[in-house]
């Protein structure tokens, strides 16, 4: 399978199976759907003649069928055995997404947990509930050595000592297990101060800033329970979060909603303010909200990638570029196949835990109770629906068949599926078409930074 | 080759043989929590 387009002035070829991309010149991109129907020569021929001449067809045949034969061009999709033999090794956990607290100190209107809340009521993470968890990730981690603890909410912040002391738990227990753990926080900013920024600084492998971008459009959506908003206050912490990091292992992170489809302006904004990571994606919410991403501003959003795709090209050449976490691909040294295909790791090796220690298969199905899978007391209770988000895969979805994208998205998001369709084995489909142009924009990044090196 | 110039030549097949550690990071654990994006993670099993 071979997927091609046309971004920015260049033409792209993805060798949908492989992996492989490649940038070609114009005769190249009109032989490739002859080659990809197995038409003979003679037939690209006779049909591209009047354009270009028998000759450069000849040559664009024969360089086509030379990375055919290399591997690198219309190569078979033969994994699925492969990862149907993966998803059957015995399931160990190696992330927990601890919702530290269900409380929050904004009221931001899009917020999925409901202010904090996640449909249940206010509540804080005890140090013991909290340990149990770090303890049931140890010991059902297997060999995995590197364990992802991600302290979320609500607002975290609004019990930092637990956090705090946690984190002290878990480097105890580091040694005495041969376990690394990878903590990281995810905050509002709202309380953030010298003294967590630098325990921050020593301890979180990552952080994520939850900002969305203009004053204008960040205040709209994330203000204080009584209405004013949260910029002014959070914007010079971020700052010197971020400097103080050197501008490495965090991410600002926004949201946006079908009030800022020039969503490309927010990132642009943060990106002017110094901020070197960035990562804002598009709200996941009901239709009937007023802010939710509709199928009608799909083309728009997407034109607004294009925009930002280009213009984060234009300023890496002039040497000011920044990290836009979307856009982000490896196209030498990404994940594996098995990554690839197996999902996000929801529901099996990744859980989240609320204030009270129940698991949930991630962040975002909290408070759904069919999806209650046990507690960090008594362990895994519901092993169906562990083995229901097990066989959760690119394989196991219709859509993502024919999907050029679904090495990259891995099948999407089965909390947005379930959200839509009721089904974690279905996807979400405006989210799909935004996965597809994000792949597509990074990868015109790469070609367009690929010429300028060879310049 | 005059007509195409190809970016990468580490093929996925390639990664069928040692990938699967499981080492590398939960998409949903660095920044994002509402999307899928585990093609921009990177591999751990090579360092």
């Amino acid at each position: 399978m071979v997927h091609q387009y046309k971004n920015n002035g260049y033409n792209i070829v993805l060798d949908v199976n492989s992996g492989a991309v490649h940038v070609v010149d114009d005769v190249v991109y009109d032989v490739i759907p002859f080659m990809e129907k197995g038409e003979p020569d003679e037939n690209i021929v006779s049909s591209l003649k009047e354009k270009y001449g028998i000759e450069e067809i000849e040559e664009a045949v024969s360089d086509c069928r030379e990375l055919k034969e290399a591997g690198f061009l219309f190569t078979e999709d033969n994994y699925k055995p492969s990862i149907e033999a993966f998803k059957k090794r015995p399931t160990v956990v190696k992330a927990l997404c601890l919702h530290i607290a269900h409380d929050c100190n904004l009221a931001c209107r899009y917020c999925f947990a409901e202010e904090g809340e996640y449909h249940g009521r206010r509540a804080l993470m005890s140090f013991e509930v909290g340990k149990q968890a770090l303890d049931f990730l140890i010991a059902n981690s297997g060999n995995r050595r590197n364990l992802e603890v991600d302290f979320f909410g609500g607002e975290p912040l609004m019990n930092w000592q637990v956090v705090k002391d946690l984190v002290e738990y878990g480097r105890s227990q580091e040694k005495l297990h041969d376990k690394n753990f990878r903590f990281t926080l995810t905050t509002n900013g709202v309380l953030l101060n010298d003294e967590i920024m630098e325990f921050c600084n020593k301890e979180m492998a990552n952080v994520v800033l939850s900002i969305d971008g203009r004053k204008e459009v960040n205040d709209k959506m994330r203000p204080f329970r009584n209405g004013s908003g949260s910029y002014d206050l959070i914007v010079p912490k971020f700052k010197k979060f971020a400097d103080s990091r050197n501008q490495e292992k965090y991410y600002v992170r926004g949201t946006f909603t079908h009030e800022n489809l020039d969503f490309a302006e927010d990132v642009l904004h943060l990106a002017d303010m110094g901020f070197k990571q960035v990562s804002v994606e598009p709200v996941v919410a009901s239709p009937e909200e007023e802010y939710a991403i509709r199928e009608e501003d799909i083309a728009r959003i997407c034109e607004e990638y294009d925009k930002l795709a280009a213009e984060m090209v234009k300023r890496e050449r002039e040497g000011r570029g920044f990290t836009f976490f979307h856009f982000m691909i490896d196209l030498t040294g990404g994940p594996c196949v098995y990554k690839r295909l197996s999902g996000c790791g929801s529901g099996t090796e990744y859980l989240a835990v609320t204030p009270w220690g129940d698991f949930y298969p991630c962040h975002q199905f909290v408070g759904e109770e069919e999806f209650l899978m046990g507690n960090v007391f008594d362990g895994i209770k519901r092993e169906d629906i562990q083995e229901e988000f097990k066989g959760c895969n690119v394989y196991a979805k219709d859509k993502c068949r024919d999907c050029f994208a679904r090495f990259y998205c891995s099948g999407g998001c089965a909390a947005n599926s379930y959200k839509f369709h009721g089904s974690i084995n279905d996807a979400y489909d405006i989210g799909c078409e935004l996965q597809r142009k994000r792949v597509e924009c990074a990868i015109m990044i790469k070609a367009a930074l690929a010429e300028e090196s060879e310049e | 080759m005059k007509h195409i110039k190809t970016l990468n030549t580490q093929t996925l097949q390639n990664t069928l043989k040692k990938g699967g550690c499981g080492e590398c990071q939960t998409s949903c654990q660095s920044a994002c929590k509402t999307s899928c994006t585990v093609g921009n993670q990177s591999c751990e099993n090579n360092k």
